[in-house]
């Protein structure tokens, strides 16, 4: 394995040498860094190029330079870096270690809603094989694969902006929309759970009724003014979690499985004022990990409390509903938190950005504002980063899991008589989880140099923004260091990914076989 | 009883069996293939929707073939300077659209064309003559990458996965090297670069790096198949090695490529877009369907046609080519069996009640 592993490594460092050679050379000799200076007027003209030639070596040729070059990036081994400068005298790593933060923050969000969701659906539409649903869901994700993300992004920033901004500052819902809202949900539930005629017609009067009751109440309320969930809604939510998780993790007939996650859930409604009372004291950041492990150690004692035997699944089970559970809690707080946010002069009821990182007007201090602040300036990228990805992912999943059902496994443990939940969740989604997984690491990789057009049109300064100076300016060190960071990671995520399937797939070996 | 049931239920699967088997009697593989295509209604829909477009947007403008013209159907030329329209527009508002698809009854104005159907950009060019050209350029860029690219990937694919050994290492390493760089970074290089030399350029050297994919999935499917019988028994009777890749394996791999073709080019003519999104791509005073998105795009509030066009034009070719893809996939899958309609069952009850009855 190790011996597998360091014959990865010193190909993968052969193949970025390679390719930063073929890339440098490719950028130096098809521009002239010092062209604008030599057309410029200015008085200093000649003085600058001397000084840009002088720091940037730009009297060596480029295949030459490219190991004067090398040789500053090799000096990482003996702790002495030296990425180059920019054109403008700055150091390189400086820039890109400023950048780096701003880019993940942007793609984390989208990259893990694309996931979790895309399986979600892909996988209702494997089970669901040939229903409407399925078409549906098909004809989207195929459109959503077809869409530039610029032109995206435009259509987001008119209407998920300005408008969705004019509605919240004046929120109640218009009729049409109250109808088309609860239409909409009522076809895709009802598309979704399917059946008989008379079951889906059920089903959609349900969630009609349902949506356009609940829809209508909040926006006579005012709750989009000042939303929250309360003691009361968050209970019932935790309820419903409990009970959700477990169906998924153990199945309802797990009766301590099912009792842990309701104690959960009771004590995510005694705790809530506590909470809400340390919450407020706004102290120490230091306070919020300790709560996280807090819930954390409550949910492994209530669950040895209910479990005789067989403890590990059901200490899992309320695991995950704690942090669900918690996740409500955090959204029950930013709620709480948007009325002061939407009345702060630097938001002034305009609370969804169309550009930006940050809102620089809003006083640093309050930790629940500039969540809040950092969240809604992610809002529209995330999305349209989301929409894009998503797509990749419903296919994928959904082929992955038609072919596993195809097994002969899958036969085995239906013939043996183990209920749906069991061959769809332990036999079933398990095996999909494992190409799926290689994909996941890949993709990631990929994404963090990816992100160009979403941060240039949402105008978010990271490795994009970078990158695009350095082509526009010639910046050649600034380029290559880019290059090496989305490269190097593309390179070992494909690394992981073969040592992630070879450790979740025992049927294959890393580096046995092969050739 | 439950015996009987089971006995009926067997004998309904198998007439089911027996139709399928009865559909594919005595056809090439090619005639079932192009069966199973035409059977696919979103493809099929897409293969006419894209005929149609290609032809519109080709046939609309004048063309210089060298010395020859032929003239095309629409009256403008995209750089030709007209006079603004204002009447009928909004107020302060100039160049709308002058399409319009209500009918007469509903708004007594009728349905028409009219002068300039996509309106007109800010100094009075034609929009419609305008979009119609940026699509040329993106379909010619999108058809020469798709060309180029399968190609390269076609023959470095199969020439390593045929020979193995030090020659597959060498290209599968230099491959390694091309998909080390992310696309979007050489298409700015390169764009950037070779932009200005005229979309043929950038078409060009797009396509030079667009292969590798293609040519790992073309290795793969050499690896495998050349391990069978029939390449064993074609080289036993003496064909060269060119024969055995180009009569014997290729033919037999041809799915895979053309599904991953088709991939390509649907991601080929994003690429583009995007690129002249940056201003990487094809630059004024020509322009694509990427360069009018990103020259309007801060005007969405005020003249939303002027984005709507093009995007709706990406869109629908981006869509039909990833359409035809999977329909080409389902038709080239031997395991995909046509989802059985209620005629099909019907027929086959009827068939296993006569087997039956026979009995």
């Amino acid at each position: 394995m190790i011996a597998y592993i360091s014959r990865r490594l010193g190909v993968l460092f052969v193949i970025l040498l390679g390719s930063s050679f073929i890339l440098y050379n490719l950028a130096a000799i098809s521009g002239d860094p010092l062209g604008d200076l030599r057309l410029s007027k200015e008085i200093n003209a000649k003085q600058q190029i001397i000084a840009l030639t002088r720091d940037l070596q730009l009297d060596v040729p480029p295949p030459l330079r490219y190991f004067l070059w090398l040789r500053g990036i090799l000096g990482t081994f003996i702790g002495n870096p030296d990425f180059g400068l920019t054109r403008t005298s700055k150091p390189v790593i400086d820039e890109i270690l400023v950048a780096l933060p701003i880019t993940i923050r942007l793609v984390t969000a989208a990259t893990i809603i694309a996931i979790v969701l895309g399986i979600t659906i892909g996988i209702v539409t494997a089970l669901r094989q040939y229903s409407r649903f399925d078409y549906a869901m098909t004809f989207i994700s195929f459109l959503l694969y077809s869409l530039p993300i610029f032109w995206v992004a435009v259509l987001l920033k008119e209407y998920l902006a300005i408008q969705f901004n004019t509605f919240l500052g004046e929120p109640t819902i218009a009729l049409r929309w109250l109808i088309g809202l609860s239409v909409a949900s009522g076809v895709f539930w009802a598309a979704i759970i399917s059946g008989t005629r008379k079951r889906v017609f059920m089903i959609f009067g349900g969630v009609f009724i349902a949506n356009f009751a609940l829809l209508s109440f909040l926006s006579v309320t005012g709750w989009f003014a000042n939303p929250s969930l309360g003691p009361i809604v968050l209970g019932i939510l935790s309820v419903g979690v409990a009970y959700g998780v477990t169906q998924l993790s153990t199945g309802i007939t797990n009766k301590a499985a099912l009792r842990s996650s309701l104690a959960m859930a009771a004590y995510t409604v005694i705790a809530y004022y506590p909470i809400q009372w340390l919450f407020e004291m706004n102290s120490k950041a230091l306070i919020y990990p300790a709560m996280i492990i807090v819930g954390f150690a409550v949910a492994v004692v209530v669950s040895l409390q209910f479990s005789k035997i067989d403890r590990g699944p059901i200490i899992r089970t309320s695991m995950i509903s704690t942090f669900i559970m918690g996740l409500l809690v955090v959204i029950d707080q930013l709620m709480q938190t948007w009325k002061p946010y939407m009345e702060s002069d630097a938001v002034y009821f305009r609370p969804i950005p169309t550009i930006g990182q940050v809102n620089a007007l809003i006083e640093p201090g309050n930790f629940w504002i500039s969540l809040l602040d950092a969240l809604v300036h992610m809002f529209l990228p995330t999305l349209a980063l989301l929409l894009i990805s998503f797509a990749g992912y419903v296919r994928f999943s959904r082929g992955t899991l038609l072919e596993v059902l195809n097994q002969d496994y899958i036969r085995t443990a239906r013939a043996k008589g183990l209920t749906e939940r069991t061959v769809i969740m332990r036999h079933a989604f398990r095996n999909t989880m494992i190409p799926i997984a290689t994909i996941i690491v890949v993709d990631f990789a990929s994404i963090i140099g990816g992100a160009i057009i979403t941060e240039r049109i949402f105008g978010w300064i990271g490795m994009g923004t970078l990158f695009n100076q350095a082509i526009n300016s010639f910046d050649l060190n600034l380029l290559m260091g880019v290059f090496l960071l989305t490269g190097f990671l593309a390179v070992s995520a494909n690394l992981v990914a073969d040592l992630l399937y070879s450790a979740l797939d025992p049927r294959i070996r890393a580096g046995a076989g092969g050739n | 009883m439950l015996k009987r049931k089971r006995d009926k239920e067997v004998s309904i699967t198998s007439g089911e069996q027996a139709i399928m088997n009865k559909e594919t009697e005595g056809l090439s593989q090619s005639q079932i293939v192009l069966r199973r295509f035409v059977r696919h209604r979103a493809a099929m829909t897409s293969v006419f929707v894209l005929t149609f477009i290609v032809l519109a947007v080709f046939s609309a403008l004048e063309t210089k073939i060298g010395p020859v013209r032929i003239p095309g159907w629409w009256k403008f030329r995209y750089d030709e300077l007209l006079e603004l329209r204002l009447e009928g527009c909004p107020e302060g508002i100039v160049g709308c659209p002058s399409l319009d698809l209500v009918p007469s009854f509903i708004d007594g104005t009728g349905m028409g064309l009219g002068r300039h159907p996509f309106g007109q950009d800010d100094i009075g060019h034609d929009y419609f003559s305008m979009v119609m050209r940026g699509a040329q350029r993106s379909l010619y860029v999108t058809v020469v990458i798709g060309f180029l690219g399968g190609t390269i990937g076609i023959i470095i694919g199969s020439i390593s996965g045929y020979f193995r050994g030090w020659i597959d290492a060498a290209l599968m390493r230099f491959t390694d090297f091309i998909i080390t760089i992310p696309t979007i970074i050489i298409g700015s290089v390169v764009g950037f670069h070779f932009g200005n030399l005229g979309v043929g350029f950038l078409a060009f050297y797009l396509g030079l790096f667009a292969w590798t994919g293609l040519s790992r999935l073309v290795r793969g499917e050499f690896l495998k198949l050349r391990e069978l019988e029939f390449v064993d028994a074609a080289r036993v009777a003496g064909a060269s090695n060119r024969r055995i890749i180009f009569k014997h394996i290729l033919p037999n791999a041809i799915g895979v490529i053309i599904v991953s073709i088709t991939l390509l080019m649907s991601g080929a003519i994003l690429l583009e877009t995007a690129l002249s999104f940056l201003g990487f791509g094809v630059v004024a005073p020509d322009v694509s369907l990427g360069s009018l998105i990103s020259q309007y795009q801060d005007s969405f509030t005020t003249r939303p046609w002027l984005f709507w066009w093009p995007g709706l034009l990406i869109i629908t070719i981006a869509l039909c080519i990833n359409f035809i893809g999977d329909g080409l996939r389902d038709a080239f899958d031997p395991r995909q069996r046509r989802r059985l309609t209620k005629k099909d069952k019907v027929r086959a009850k009827v068939q296993a009640r006569i087997a039956a009855a026979s009995e």
